[in-house]
């Protein structure tokens, strides 16, 4: 390797050497290595272009808020994952990823014009530029614009992975496996405590990973960090969830993890999903994400090489690897000092460290160890700009005087620059469950304030800084979290710890530089979307005050960053900019989620045959063992034609139908919705529900209800027959079932508690064949026992009870065909069998089952509605025709009132006809519009539309239904239907079109 | 995801209840004695409260009832939840935490 | 006509994880109390009071499901009997007594995985202290309705209606994938 591994220590396995390959180059790095620090590992800070600029990236971070190094790991055509932080991605053999944003590679970039071009395109450059013609937008700028930005490519194939999900429960959910969560974890597991600990990174530990000289409890770092893993492992009251992102706060502690199972895995096995939705809900929650460290923001500080300071300790103590060998650090925080002396440590040149902290510091720590180690350090400095175009080369610092005003000093050589402006305490998940954020005066950042939820945060989160502060806050907060779940415990001795804790307190916004406008070299603020401190003061200069404002102007802060790394920053040269303080400038909403969470995810496992349930009825496989073609309704699969060999839906639904109406046909009716309706108000019940008068309904007679919402539009429709005094059997549509259903228990349980009036639902109890045409008695009668089915003694509409096939029988003498027939009720685990004797026993009758589609033809031949096709939540009794159901004499019904309202009742409302065109041949599409007069151009008035049409075989021509204002006063005049091809002339009709006096049905 | 004290069942999760709208909207004993007017509030007319707002839920796929709850809408906090039929109970103000 | 047909509900495989319970006679039984203390004697099971709780007898059991709701179950011989005793006994008393024999097939999940399976679907905290042996409750499992009813500390049985076993079923052989083997 290139000698910039360490000899020895860090977290990676040197023994399980690893091969990857980036932009098709071939590496190697170890078991325990990231992409990035492999990457390191090899002198290589080059690992993509910039979103806008496309202007060449390094590395900056070594965790999730990484802004720059984002990549493609591809497995196969099907499995590239574009987007993903180099950072975040642990490396296995055979690991090949590539950079993005680059063409034709990633040194020579042709999109890098656009740097060149930058003055062009400043923020709000596309909403002032692409404004006119508005077609263009879709035909040339969209396109265009989308092509040009963007990160990576969405792969072409379906995901071929599994994504699982699951429902968890908790006291005591910990968010962050660093020092504060660990100490929470183990206060709240000792108090007895269900608690769940989880970590985006792969090893728990946080910052800890990244010590290599504390000492915590007399163990070093690494030791004791081994031991409480275990003791939190052991106990099973505990879950440890690593590669465990929590994304989002959901209200009532419900919060979302998003765990990565096999993305670090060289060769995964297929039971295993790739990633896990875990849905928490947990009655405590502490909060111990800690805290992300700013850069600086100076001209040139994108260039590749220059990185946090916090990154360099990470990539030395965890990963074993140095980021360069002469560095310039410059020192916004306390904390940089230390990074500086522990690479100088470990052989690194260390050129100088520019002490940028804001004036008046308080010295710390670090300071003082970095001063002792003989560091060059150069006080009131500031960083003028960077040099180096694929890699840092140099850094020119200058110098504050006291009187703010910046003066050039010298350029010193580097192949790395270590910046810290202090850190941010990563709140977003307390800012998500809407808990207040305060300034920190001391640390110049916000901190969680009162929190909304059962929420606590602990640590550096909140600011607490310090290995042993973090500590003894976490294990309060976990003891607190604990007790307030129910399970106290105690405290246990404060922890005794060893460790420089360089000072975390920084600065915010731009670095001083010389007075006058501007230097031409882009200083930075958000990475991620190329947005400058020109930009920010652009948006100012337009008018853009608010900080909400200015996000969206410039888009600072948006997208995946959610203000990790320029947040801060961006309110701190507003402030600076505007003479205000960063609390006065306000800000910006953190949302959901943390980090980029995957489609995948959320779609879980509701994908393919599992996205929803399939109802199947019993007759189900007997159909599809007959080649029936089905449709989905609802969730039922319903058989819609059955094609015998060679037809087509046209021809099989004219066979079944002729069949139907000339012989016998049987057809699967078991999905519309049953409600069995029980109680001695049972017929009051339904009185004041539908809208038919039920009290003069006869035992074992049936009659067709419709039912209103209160505000007089049809609902649901249904058969309803009266079983006994007191029990009702009501029919609902398929659709309908749930809805009506709940609808009911509404009236019952708030409205009528008069009533003594239950209802079950009965839907699935029942296997329902409906047997109809001329013939359908002569079939019945061969398997019916103890039914007299003749005409006078089962008429129209008539219920019995009785055998078919031996067992118990509802038999129903009801037609949607108009044709003699009866539905068959049995219950549901005979339902297969008695449907193949029905049909065995018809073949001497030529019986013909028939689907969905045969069934519509036949209904509309008749002119029987279909609630919700032919209605649609707009449509009173009348405009449908059904006025006829209405019991006249009635006080009151569900949606009587409303009837009663002018509109309901005025002249022009649409009202269902028949349509019949003009030239037979033609079958209207169903949904088109019908106007008065032919040869108009839009916008033309339209009085109606179609709602349903068919070829009917029976007739010999196409029939229709359709909804026209004052429909009914219109019969035999001619309208149109505009298609592209031109009108369509069609006569107003009756809905009625076969057997117009009925006379079939009472066969 | 809201937790919701169900009266009968205790808490539990949303998914298993289903809104029902405001809560306390009586249906006029006799419609035909309501002016368009009443009969147009009665249906259409709701409150939209910033803060406490009394709203019904069926516990839908558990014990089926329907219930009042006292929710505060700028926080999804629910104050209280209580039977259909029963008065809402007095509540102190909006505490910051469930 | 030759008495009568068997009964085949829908086919469920069996997995060690999964055993497909016979058919049985159900009832759902809705009414107040009086109708619930006459069920009880007729059916030879206290009908639970406790919301959320199921009580078992002689191999038949009462699940509360809602304040005025509860679900009868016997195994599938006793179908007449039972009728006839719950007819009879509640002829007087205002109730709802409605037979959903065939509406819903029962699951029985075993084994030591058997509330981890239920944890990917269901949104209801499973842990045993907060769902005890002898808890019933319809709930949701993913985008079913299902009734949960824990018999023993790793037995759960899952009433689900009919049509949407075949979901259910595949949904926890989805997630069994994951099992050891």
């Amino acid at each position: 390797m290139s000698g910039l591994r360490t000899p020895a220590g860090g977290r990676v396995d040197r023994g399980r050497p690893l091969r990857f390959t980036f932009d098709g180059r071939a590496y190697t790095g170890f078991a325990g290595d990231t992409l990035a620090s492999a990457l390191l590992a090899h002198g290589v800070h080059l690992v993509g272009r910039s979103f806008k600029y496309h202007r060449p990236r390094g590395i900056v971070a070594a965790g999730s808020e990484e802004p720059n190094a984002l990549v493609t790991v591809a497995r196969d055509a099907a499995r590239r994952t574009p987007n993903v932080r180099a950072t975040q991605v642990e490396l296995y053999d055979g690991l090949v990823a590539e950079s993005q944003n680059r063409w034709p590679n990633l040194s020579f970039d042709v999109g890098a014009i656009n740097n060149l071009l930058s003055p062009l395109i400043p923020a709000g450059f596309y909403n002032k530029t692409f404004m006119w013609p508005r077609k263009a937008w879709f035909a040339l700028y969209e396109p265009q614009i989308r092509a040009a930005a963007g990160f990576g490519v969405a792969p072409a194939h379906a995901d071929p992975d599994r994504y699982a999900q699951r429902f968890a429960h908790c006291d005591v959910l910990v968010v962050g496996a660093g020092p504060a969560g660990l100490a929470a974890a183990l206060t709240a597991a000792a108090a007895g405590a269900r608690v769940l600990l989880c970590d985006e990174q792969a090893e728990f530990g946080g910052a800890l990973l990244d010590e290599h000289d504390a000492v915590i409890d007399g163990a070093p770092v690494a030791a004791w960090l081994a031991a409480t893993v275990a003791t939190l492992r052991t106990n099973p009251r505990v879950t440890l969830l690593p590669r465990t992102t929590a994304f989002g706060y959901f209200p009532h502690n419900n919060i979302g993890l998003a765990e990565r199972v096999t993305d670090h895995l060289a060769d995964p096995t297929p039971t295993q999903p790739r990633e896990r939705l875990w849905q928490v809900r947990a009655r405590e929650v502490v909060l111990a994400a800690g805290a992300i460290e700013r850069p600086l923001v100076f001209p040139g500080n994108d260039r590749p090489g220059v990185m946090l300071a916090s990154a360099a300790r990470s990539y030395l103590h965890r990963y074993g690897v140095k980021v360069g060998t002469r560095a310039v650090v410059a020192a916004g925080c306390d904390a940089a000092f230390q990074a500086a002396v522990e690479l100088a440590a470990a052989g690194v040149t260390i050129a100088v460290i520019a002490d940028v902290r804001a004036p008046g510091s308080p010295p710390g720590p670090a300071e003082a160890a970095a001063r002792a180690a003989g560091l060059a350090i150069e006080a009131s400095a500031t960083v003028l700009g960077a040099s180096g175009r694929l890699r840092v080369a140099g850094v020119t610092l200058g110098r504050v005087g006291t009187d703010g005003s910046v003066t050039p000093g010298a350029r010193h050589a580097c192949d790395v620059l270590l910046m810290s402006g202090g850190y941010t305490p990563s709140v977003h998940l307390h800012s998500q469950s809407r808990g207040k954020l305060a300034f920190d005066e001391t640390l110049g950042a916000f901190v969680p304030g009162a929190a909304a939820e059962r929420t606590r945060s602990a640590g550096l989160a909140r600011g607490a800084h310090g290995l042993a502060t973090a500590l003894d806050d976490g294990a309060a907060a976990g003891l607190a979290a604990a007790a307030a779940s129910g399970h106290r415990g105690d405290s246990g001795p404060r922890h005794a710890v060893r460790a420089l804790d360089g000072g975390v307190a920084g600065r915010a916004g731009a670095l001083p530089q010389p007075a006058g406008p501007l230097p031409p070299a882009k200083a930075f603020v958000d990475f991620q979307h190329d947005v400058t401190t020109r930009d920010l003061a652009l948006a100012r200069r337009e008018g853009f005050e608010a900080i909400e404002h200015i996000k969206r102007y410039t888009t600072t802060g948006m997208a995946t960053d959610q203000g990790k790394t320029s947040g801060l920053n961006a309110l701190g040269y507003v402030a600076d900019e505007s003479a205000r303080a960063i609390p006065d400038v306000g800000l910006t909403t953190f949302r959901m989620p943390y980090t980029p969470v995957t489609f995948g995810l959320f779609a879980g496992v509701a994908r393919g045959d599992l996205f929803d349930p399939v109802r199947r009825t019993p007759s189900h496989d007997w159909a599809s063992a007959r080649g029936a073609v089905f449709e989905d309704v609802g969730m039922w699969k319903r058989a819609r034609f059955f094609p015998a060999t060679g037809e087509d839906l046209h021809a099989a639904v004219d066979r079944e139908c002729l069949a139907v109406r000339h012989r016998v046909g049987m057809f699967d009716a078991s999905t519309l919705g049953k409600i069995e309706v029980v109680g001695k108000d049972a017929a009051t019940f339904l009185n004041r529900l539908y809208v038919n008068n039920w009290a003069n309904l006869g035992i074992n007679r049936s009659r067709y209800g419709i039912l209103l919402r209160d505000d007089g539009f049809v609902y649901d429709d249904g058969v309803i027959a009266r079983l006994a005094d007191d029990r009702f059997h009501v029919t609902t549509t398929t659709g309908g079932a749930a809805r009506v259903f709940a609808m009911m228990e509404d009236y019952i349980q708030t409205e009528w508690t008069d009533l003594s009036v239950w209802i079950t639902s009965t839907t699935e109890q029942w296997a329902v064949v409906a047997v109809q045409g001329p013939r359908a008695r002569d079939v019945l009668a061969k398997l019916v026992t103890d039914v007299d089915l003749a005409p006078a003694a089962l008429p129209h509409m008539a219920v019995a009870r009785g055998r078919i096939c031996g067992v118990p029988m509802l038999l129903f003498r009801v037609s949607f065909s108009g044709e003699l027939g009866f539905e068959v009720n049995v219950a549901a685990d005979y339902g297969a069998e008695v449907w193949a004797a029905i049909h065995a026993a018809g073949q001497e009758h030529g019986i013909t089952p028939y689907g969905t589609e045969a069934m519509h033809v036949l209904r509309a031949e008749k002119g029987y509605i279909i609630v919700g096709q032919d209605t649609d939540g707009t449509m009173t009794p009348d405009d449908a025709a059904v006025a006829w159901a209405i019991g006249k004499t009635k006080p009151d019904f569900v949606g009587k009132r409303s009837l009663e309202r002018a509109t309901m009742k005025a002249a022009g409302r649409k009202q269902l006809v028949g349509l019949e065109t003009v030239d037979p041949g033609i079958v209207l599409e169903e949904g088109a519009q019908v106007v008065a007069a032919p040869g108009q151009t839009p916008p033309m008035k339209m009085i109606g539309h179609v709602t349903s049409s068919y070829h009917s075989a029976s007739l010999g021509r196409s029939i229709a239904l359709g909804v026209v204002a004052g429909g009914r006063a219109r019969l035999g005049e001619t309208l149109y239907v505009p298609m592209p091809a031109g009108d369509i002339a069609v006569k107003v009709v009756g809905p009625v079109f076969y057997d117009r006096e009925g006379a079939r049905l009472n066969g | 995801m809201l937790i919701i004290d169900c009266p009968y069942c205790g808490p539990r999760p949303e998914l298993e209840f289903a809104h029902g709208g405001q809560a306390h909207v009586v249906r006029p004993a006799d419609p035909s004695k309501s002016s368009d007017d009443e009969w147009t509030e009665y249906l259409y007319l709701r409150l939209n409260t910033r803060g406490v707002y009394a709203e019904r839920w069926r516990h839908a796929r558990g014990c089926g009832r329907f219930f009042n709850a006292l929710r505060d809408t700028t926080t999804d906090h629910f104050l209280a939840t209580y039977r259909a039929g029963e008065r809402p109970p007095t509540v102190a103000a909006p505490r910051s935490a469930p | 006509m030759a008495e009568s047909l068997k009964r085949t509900p829908p086919r469920v495989a069996a997995h060690r994880w999964l055993e497909p319970l016979p058919a049985a006679t159900r009832f759902s039984l809705r009414g107040g109390p009086a109708a619930r203390a006459a069920a009880s004697r007729a059916f030879g099971v206290e009908l639970p009071e406790q919301a959320c709780r199921a009580a078992t007898a002689g191999g038949r059991a009462a699940l509360w499901l809602g304040p005025d709701e509860q679900l009868l179950i016997a195994p599938e011989v006793d179908a007449a009997a039972a009728s006839g005793a719950l007819g009879a006994a509640l002829a007087d008393i205002p109730h709802a007594l409605v037979d959903i024999s065939h509406r819903q097939v029962a699951l029985g999940l075993e084994g030591p995985h058997a509330v981890w399976l239920l944890a990917h679907g269901c949104p209801l905290d499973l842990d045993l202290a907060q769902f005890p042996v002898g808890m019933c409750t319809r709930t949701v499992y993913l985008k079913a309705e299902v009734l949960l009813w824990r018999t023993a500390e790793d037995r759960v049985r899952i009433e689900v209606w009919r049509s949407f076993a075949d979901y259910v079923v595949a949904q926890l052989e989805e997630t069994a994938l994951e099992l050891p083997a």
